[in-house]
């Protein structure tokens, strides 16, 4: 059991979340933190997502590493995330019908997140399934978080909401006699471009002597 | 003393020289990022044991496995989910017509199917309502193109209303929805509209309750004149006129989707309306 969750196996899991963060170090994936970020919902339901096809895909290409042809090997890579992305959507079509109509164009944008085959690259074909596994759902929570926070701020300061909740009172607003206006430029996804530098920012301040 | 090579486990960036450098000059990790590169020939002769992974007949084997394997498994999932998907999609479109009669179908107890008895599915041919005796379907993108207009009579408290399905084109994709009319066919009784893969948290706003529920008891025409629908979506906060409806903030192009689709989808229907 220790074996398990020995140092090594805990900073596959751990590293990616704050250190070693897809986002904000590695710069990955940030296509889809545009895109997917305007509400906390969809940013939330886009990080699990790629977190649990992360780990399943490391996992399998990590159990077949060894006899992967070299030459063909991204092929083979692409083959995996593609049909675990088409089985899990189907799946969703069947039996969560609701939830696979929100996420509609997502769900096949994962087939196109540069961290799924980042870390199949560099990590699944060196290491052993458990491992890999860690390290999936490390880098897709460390995705996940920075997706959280954009969705939050953008969807808090765009249009006053969290998750649908009204949370700045109607009362503020201009058009009921107030002071306050959504931030149109929130909903741009331009402003998470600016969202995310800010986070690097913060990010690096704070570990600055880590580095 | 030959120079080793030092490969950055993040990027990929290859660095010759006696150490590994302090940061990564591509994605600036640390030196701790870093591993050597043992030089190829050093490492085959121990690599020899089992099959060669490298050769062609192995590598042309192994993409034909990995391929008819893969196909197998997508063909056999969608075939055992087949029925179960098209049940959903089918009482998803029913559920989507009970919406535009500005019903909660998400309300506790509410089922769809049952509901759905209640609606007739007829067709506007040679200026009269007939039944429609084909299998229901999902989508009424192609059926409108071919000139079958559908139309659903339903009772809402006693009184007569016409659900009209409409389609169009967003921004990225395919746009559609249902408009119900009251019995007069002349103001609109409520509306539901949904898209294949508008921008998220902008024009897939269109989507939700309080935009469609603008057009609730809009007139489908300006003054007393019926001869050209004036509904109307324009910019997000400049409705003026009884025919303007709010547009959707950031998202003009999805609006002008949706208005050419209500527009022109209603026209199509005139000679009903009329008559």
């Amino acid at each position: 059991m220790s074996k398990l969750f020995s140092e090594e196996n805990r900073a596959a899991f751990s590293k990616p979340l704050n250190l070693d963060n897809p986002v904000v170090i590695q710069v990955l994936g940030i296509c889809s933190a545009l895109a997917v970020t305007s509400q906390l919902a969809p940013a939330i339901v886009m990080g699990l997502s790629v977190t649990v096809i992360t780990a399943f895909a490391n996992v399998i290409i990590s159990l077949i590493r060894k006899t992967i042809p070299n030459r063909i090997r991204i092929i083979v890579q692409l083959v995996v995330v593609a049909a675990l992305v088409t089985i899990v959507s189907e799946l969703l079509k069947a039996y969560v019908y609701d939830v696979s109509v929100q996420l509609s164009v997502y769900v096949g944008l994962i087939i196109t997140n540069c961290i799924l085959m980042g870390r199949l690259e560099a990590f699944a074909m060196q290491n052993a399934p458990w491992p890999s596994f860690l390290d999936g759902i490390g880098n897709g929570l460390g995705y996940a978080w920075v997706l959280v926070v954009l969705g939050f701020v953008r969807e808090l300061f765009g249009f006053g909401t969290l998750l649908g909740f009204q949370i700045i009172p109607q009362s503020w607003y201009v058009e009921n006699g107030g002071w306050y206006m959504n931030n149109g430029m929130m909903v741009m996804p331009a402003m998470s471009l600016i969202i995310v530098g800010c986070i690097i920012w913060a990010h690096r301040s704070l570990n600055k002597e880590e580095k | 003393m030959a120079t080793k090579k030092f490969k950055c486990e993040l990027c990929g960036y290859i660095h010759e020289g006696d150490k590994a450098p302090a940061s990564c000059p591509k994605c600036g990790a640390g030196a701790d990022a870093f591993t050597e590169i043992v030089e190829a020939g050093a490492e085959a002769p121990a690599k020899k044991k089992g099959i060669d992974t490298s050769s062609n007949t192995y590598t042309i084997l192994y993409a034909s496995a990995m391929v008819i394997l893969v196909a197998f498994l997508l063909a056999f999932t969608s075939i055992v989910l087949k029925p179960t998907q098209d049940a959903n999609v089918e009482n998803d479109t029913k559920g989507q017509i009970l919406t535009s009669l500005n019903m909660d179908i998400k309300a506790n107890g509410f089922n769809v199917a049952k509901q759905f008895e209640s609606v007739q599915d007829m067709l506007w041919k040679d200026g009269q309502l007939v039944p429609y005796e084909g299998k229901f379907l999902s989508s009424y993108a192609g059926a409108i193109k071919e000139g079958e207009l559908h139309v659903f009579v339903t009772e809402v408290e006693g009184e007569t209303k016409y659900i009209l399905p409409v389609s169009g084109r967003g921004l990225w994709g395919s746009l559609w929805g249902y408009v119900s009319l009251n019995a007069d066919k002349k103001t609109i009784f409520g509306t539901y509209f949904y898209h294949s893969s508008e921008t998220a948290g902008l024009g897939a706003r269109l989507g939700e309750r309080w935009f469609q529920e603008q057009f609730n008891g809009k007139p489908l025409f300006a003054g007393e004149s019926t001869d050209a629908v004036a509904i109307k979506v324009v910019k997000a906060g400049s409705a003026s006129a009884e025919t303007e409806v709010n547009g959707i903030t950031g998202a003009t192009l999805t609006g002008n989707g949706i208005d050419a689709m209500v527009r022109e989808g209603l026209t199509n229907y005139l000679d009903f309306i009329n008559q």
